[in-house]
């Protein structure tokens, strides 16, 4: 009597597990397949010269794609500027004043952005920035992409913050600190992990996009750092090789994308380790 | 328990036991200290409910009042009237008067910022800035205030911790961070950072319910030291702790100011029945 349910109980133990498991490496197996095909395909026109020259005329072996590199940097770390502070204002607005009749409309605005795609975020930019300058620019880029964070990096500093105890915000309201005191130095420092990981994600997210990018940055076949001027980037670069008829460019721009995935890669583990530090 | 409540009491009080008899007029009272703080008709709601039902009450300078009763009688929520804390839960709403040196602090031109800056709370749960060193936070309500110089902040961090019986315990690791204190020290730290801003008024919110016999032990030896500087009001669960750190019990049920009298007389000489009941462990 009392040794059937058990077996019965160890059996379908064990076969949810092995279901489980099986659901795991279906959800795991896109990622490595994408992976390998870009490392296969991609390492071999990898070298020193792919990360320190520009890219070379068509015809001309060699060339690189180092204006892109240095492209996606300033654009991503400008798109992180808007992005991250827009975003973690209204997150915080949205968590420690979330009774402000105002905070309906900002949730639904974040929720809104969150939907849309991000070719729109760059006609958006291509509107409020490109149009009035008179030229395609990184900045328009860079607004493009700062739009695209925004709800993100909302989500994230609204979710990182509720978890910081109540209790913390009472004790330090208790020492007769202003409310906006208390949420600086005690409630926002108690969450950095948890919103720079959603920075970190957001950034990742968008540091891939080229759509909205073909509206504002544009692109550029050379290094530029001025922010008012087209400025290349490595989800452009990988676009226009890979649309390319020419052999090397292909190989290239396979070789721009395992660039880009590994970038993508290293802000990703970066955002896991910091979750793990907060243990 | 109850037994336990029993004998500890008897053995403080049988003096006052033989003196005394029951429901006698008390003209003979000692004069009583001046008030530190009084609630006058105090209810408080959360939505619709009545949480708190006209508490009219006194708290002595100078000395340590505890707040007892079951869970839910109120006795929490009268303790966040008193620095306003209530005014954070938007659901919340305080009526009646609490005066402050007779002064309304629920007057509408008064500052709650500055109200809780003269009155400090202590929690449940030792509060701990995760972020901050032992120094820091204990140092983090004048700091922020606006206060710089070093000197005057050494000094205030040194003698708020050596109030709270925290300072020859960390006075060599004051840089460390303050999460790698014991939950005993965790509190003691919570209360040196109350202290350090030298409130007239400390409440404490069930200082000992997390902490661990000896830590409770600390806690209450350094209440009894506090007394001499500031008024202290407790709320505790715990009826032993009350007879053994308080001068005044105030006993709350269902919302409502049961009795209040001093220490000794509640506990050997309730006037309600019932306080009785509750006292020698007939509910809650």
């Amino acid at each position: 009597m009392r040794a059937t349910p058990a077996a019965g109980r160890r059996l379908r133990d064990r076969v949810m597990t092995v279901l489980v498991a099986l659901g795991a490496a279906v959800a795991l197996l896109p990622l490595f397949l994408v992976l390998g095909y870009v490392v296969r395909e991609g390492i071999g026109a990898l070298d020193l010269a792919f990360f320190i020259r520009d890219p070379a005329p068509v015809g001309e072996p060699g060339g690189g794609v180092r204006n892109a590199i240095v492209g996606s940097l300033i654009i991503n770390l400008m798109a992180s500027l808007i992005g991250v502070t827009i975003g973690v204002g209204a997150g915080v607005f949205l968590s420690e004043y979330g009774q402000h009749p105002l905070a309906p409309l900002v949730r639904l605005v974040g929720d809104v952005l969150g939907g849309m795609p991000a070719i729109i975020m760059g006609l958006v930019a291509y509107e409020i920035v490109v149009r009035p300058m008179r030229s395609f620019s990184a900045l328009a880029g860079a607004v493009a992409l700062g739009l695209l964070m925004i709800p993100i990096v909302i989500r994230a500093t609204e979710s990182a913050l509720a978890l910081v105890p109540r209790e913390l915000r009472e004790a330090g309201m208790a020492l007769g600190l202003p409310r906006w005191r208390v949420t600086v130095s005690v409630v926002l420092p108690a969450a950095r992990y948890g919103i720079v990981t959603g920075a970190l994600l957001a950034l990742a997210r968008v540091a891939g996009e080229a759509a909205p990018l073909l509206l504002t940055a544009f692109g550029n076949p050379y290094l530029s750092f001025d922010p008012t001027k087209p400025m290349d980037s490595l989800p452009l670069r990988v676009f226009v090789y890979a649309i390319s008829p020419f052999r090397e460019w292909h190989a290239q721009a396979w070789a721009a994308s395992l660039v880009l995935v590994l970038l993508i890669l290293s802000a990703t583990l970066a955002a896991r380790w910091m979750t793990r530090q907060r243990a | 328990m109850a037994m336990l409540a029993k004998t500890t009491l008897d053995r403080r009080t049988s003096g006052v036991l033989v003196a005394e008899e029951p429901g006698r007029e008390r003209t003979e009272r000692r004069t009583p200290p001046p008030l530190a703080m009084e609630a006058r008709h105090v209810s408080v709601y959360y939505g619709q409910r009545r949480a708190l039902n006209d508490v009219s009450l006194g708290i002595p300078s100078r000395r340590v009042t505890a707040l007892i009763g079951p869970s839910g009688c109120g006795k929490t929520t009268f303790l966040r009237v008193l620095n306003r804390m209530h005014d954070l839960t938007s659901s919340a709403r305080v009526e009646g008067t609490v005066l402050l040196d007779g002064e309304d602090i629920y007057a509408p031109r008064v500052d709650p910022i500055a109200i809780r800056r003269r009155v400090g709370m202590v929690f449940q749960k030792p509060v701990v800035f995760p972020t901050m060193n032992i120094f820091d936070n204990v140092a983090v309500g004048l700091r922020l205030a606006g206060e710089r110089r070093r000197v005057v902040l050494n000094e205030a961090v040194e003698r708020a911790l050596r109030q709270a019986a925290l300072w020859d315990e960390v006075k060599d690791r004051l840089g460390a961070p303050a999460t790698g204190l014991s939950g005993g020290q965790q509190q003691r730290l919570s209360i040196a950072r109350a202290l350090a801003v030298s409130p007239e008024v400390l409440l404490m919110d069930e200082p000992t319910s997390a902490i661990d016999p000896v830590g409770t032990q600390r806690i209450e030896d350094l209440i009894a030291e506090l007394k001499h500087s500031v008024t202290v009001v407790i709320v505790t669960h715990n009826m032993q702790q009350a007879a053994r750190v308080s001068d005044y019990v105030g006993f709350f049920l269902m919302g409502e100011l049961v009795e209040f009298d001093e220490t000794e007389r509640l506990f050997s000489n309730p006037r309600d029945p019932r306080t009785e009941a509750y006292i020698t462990g007939r509910f809650g």
